[in-house]
């Protein structure tokens, strides 16, 4: 394997994998509640500007931080926003994440006005490592990792604890969920809870890539990862997963192997790509079971 | 302690699907519900159970007024039942479809685990366990949602139609083993079954129903030398 091989794939799976968490954060909340949380958005974001306010402070302290407003928040607008909304339909939870998302979204403008605000969280991944002949940059590398353990952990958590096989009955027939004796709210909470913790992942390792937040930074990995979790199969969190990972690895592709004058076009393509995808598949690469019958 | 349907009666639009049904339930018997399609054997368990609220009359647990109850707070009060359907967990294995239910009685998920394996054994599902719910033949999956209702620690326990597509000899042996399980669990059975030999031998008493209403009711030798019973019955059927 060559070298330059080597680091493209990193690109890729370091992309791949931000597209893959906030996939699997949207995609908890919806396998539950048939809740497609538009608000996600804003909770990467929320923690991101966390980051930006305590940014001088020890980094652990700002990471600390920006996941209790990442928690904090799923769990506020859970209860305010979308438990009095349970069991409506689905549509209407759409729209009233768009609002809690807009809600959100201006109160940042309002708190720190819209310009970008430079952040650079973890300074110290800013080196590079030389494997196999070529020159990886650490943080993708550390995002790639991150990734993948977080893939594991989530997996061992569903897989054997009691919440996790909760979750997994709940998702696939609430109703008899319940009948079992499952909490709905405590179940519900803790899809919340766990979003928002892939959510303050997500914020933390784009924020040290880009290097600035912005009141739409949320916005603009939520709108792929939304994509990603229509190719994957709603519902269905390996979809989630697979389909973020596939969406990230086309677009790195795209950028390194089509001819530079059609590069600004990359998005087009990355899209034209899906549309193909939902054509010959229309409910996703792995649809969920027991997508029909609801609450 | 009882579970006792008093005077229900139960009515969709026009349509009386359950019409004055009184019945009672002890803890360590086993009675069969009864009656050709559409008497309205499953609406009454569904009232029992808290499926559906009765237009009049009353469900009563222990002597408790529970009518209208969810369904949920019935299961967790010991008035557990199972679906034609079955409903499993498709994408569960045989034993976390159990221990899902095994969780709701305070059990951790080790405990669970492991006690989850022994009412599979009970039910002669041990080799299944690891099976995915959605690998079942039509046998196994109706003993598993028996297993999961059993996991529930039920006081009551209503089957709907548990042998329905099982051949004779499958239905033999479920009817032997859930014979044995108001000794061995301590819950009365209410069974909804069209095969009447299996109904015979399992239950103390039938209770028979036609067009919503009680036509007879007593010990199955009782029943079947009802007039009224063989023909509104076995007439029907025939």
């Amino acid at each position: 394997m060559s070298s330059s091989v080597i680091a493209v794939l990193i690109d890729a799976f370091s992309v791949g994998g931000l597209y893959a968490l906030t996939a699997l954060g949207i995609g908890l909340i919806f396998s539950v509640m048939r809740l497609a949380n538009f608000a996600h958005a804003e909770f990467v974001t929320m923690p991101a500007y966390a980051l930006f306010v305590l940014s001088g402070h020890p980094v652990i302290m700002a990471i600390a931080f920006s996941v209790l407003v990442a928690v904090v928040l799923a769990l506020m607008t859970e209860r305010v926003a979308f438990r009095p909304l349970r069991g409506i339909d689905p549509a209407t939870m759409l729209i009233a994440s768009f609002a809690v998302s807009m809600f959100l979204q201006r109160l940042l403008v309002f708190a720190f006005d819209s310009r970008i605000k430079p952040v650079d969280p973890l300074a110290f991944l800013d080196g590079s490592l030389t494997l196999l002949g070529a020159d990886l940059n650490l943080l993708k590398l550390a995002t790639v990792m991150t990734c993948l353990v977080l893939l594991v952990a989530l997996t061992v958590f569903l897989k054997f604890t009691r919440f996790g096989l909760e979750m997994r009955a709940a998702a696939e027939d609430f109703t008899m969920s319940r009948l079992l004796g499952v909490r709905a709210n405590r179940v519900i909470a803790m899809a919340f809870v766990l979003s928002a913790l892939l959510a303050a992942v997500v914020a933390l390792l784009f924020s040290a890539q880009t290097g600035f937040v912005h009141p739409r930074f949320g916005l603009q990995i939520v709108i792929i990862a939304f994509v990603a979790t229509v190719i994957g199969g709603l519902g269905n969190l390996v979809g989630a997963a697979v389909g973020g990972f596939l969406v990230g690895v086309v677009s790195t592709l795209l950028q390194t192997f089509l001819p530079p004058d059609l590069r600004p076009f990359r998005e087009a393509f990355v899209f034209f790509i899906v549309i193909l995808v939902l054509l010959f598949r229309p409910q996703g690469l792995f649809p969920a079971r027991g997508l029909k019958e609801r609450i | 302690m009882e579970l006792e349907a008093s005077q229900v009666t139960v009515r969709f639009g026009g349509i009386r699907a359950v019409e004055d049904v009184s019945l009672r339930l002890g803890r360590q018997e086993i009675i069969g519900l009864i009656g050709p399609n559409g008497a309205g054997k499953t609406t009454l368990v569904n009232a029992l159970s808290g499926f559906q609220k009765p237009r009049s009359g009353q469900i009563r647990l222990a002597g408790d007024d529970v009518t209208g109850w969810s369904p949920d707070a019935m299961a967790r009060h010991g008035v557990v039942r199972t679906f034609q359907a079955v409903r499993l967990f498709q994408g569960l294995t045989v034993a976390e479809n159990v221990e899902t239910a095994l969780l709701s009685t305070g059990a951790d998920r080790s405990a669970a685990r492991a006690h989850a394996r022994d009412i599979l054994a009970y039910l002669h599902l041990s080799e299944r366990a690891d099976t995915p719910a959605n690998g079942l033949n039509y046998g196994d999956e109706r003993r598993v949602g028996i297993a999961r209702a059993l996991a529930m620690e039920p006081k009551f326990l209503l089957l709907d139609e548990p042998a329905a597509g099982l051949n004779i000899g499958e239905a033999q042996e479920l009817g032997q083993t859930i014979a044995r399980i108001p000794n061995d669990f301590g819950c009365g059975i209410l069974v909804i079954e069209h095969n009447m030999a299996l109904v015979r031998d399992l239950c103390e008493r039938l209770h028979v129903l036609a067009t919503g209403m009680t036509l007879v009711e007593g010990t199955p030798a009782e029943v079947m030398a009802e007039p009224a019973f063989i023909n509104a019955y076995l007439g029907a059927e025939a």
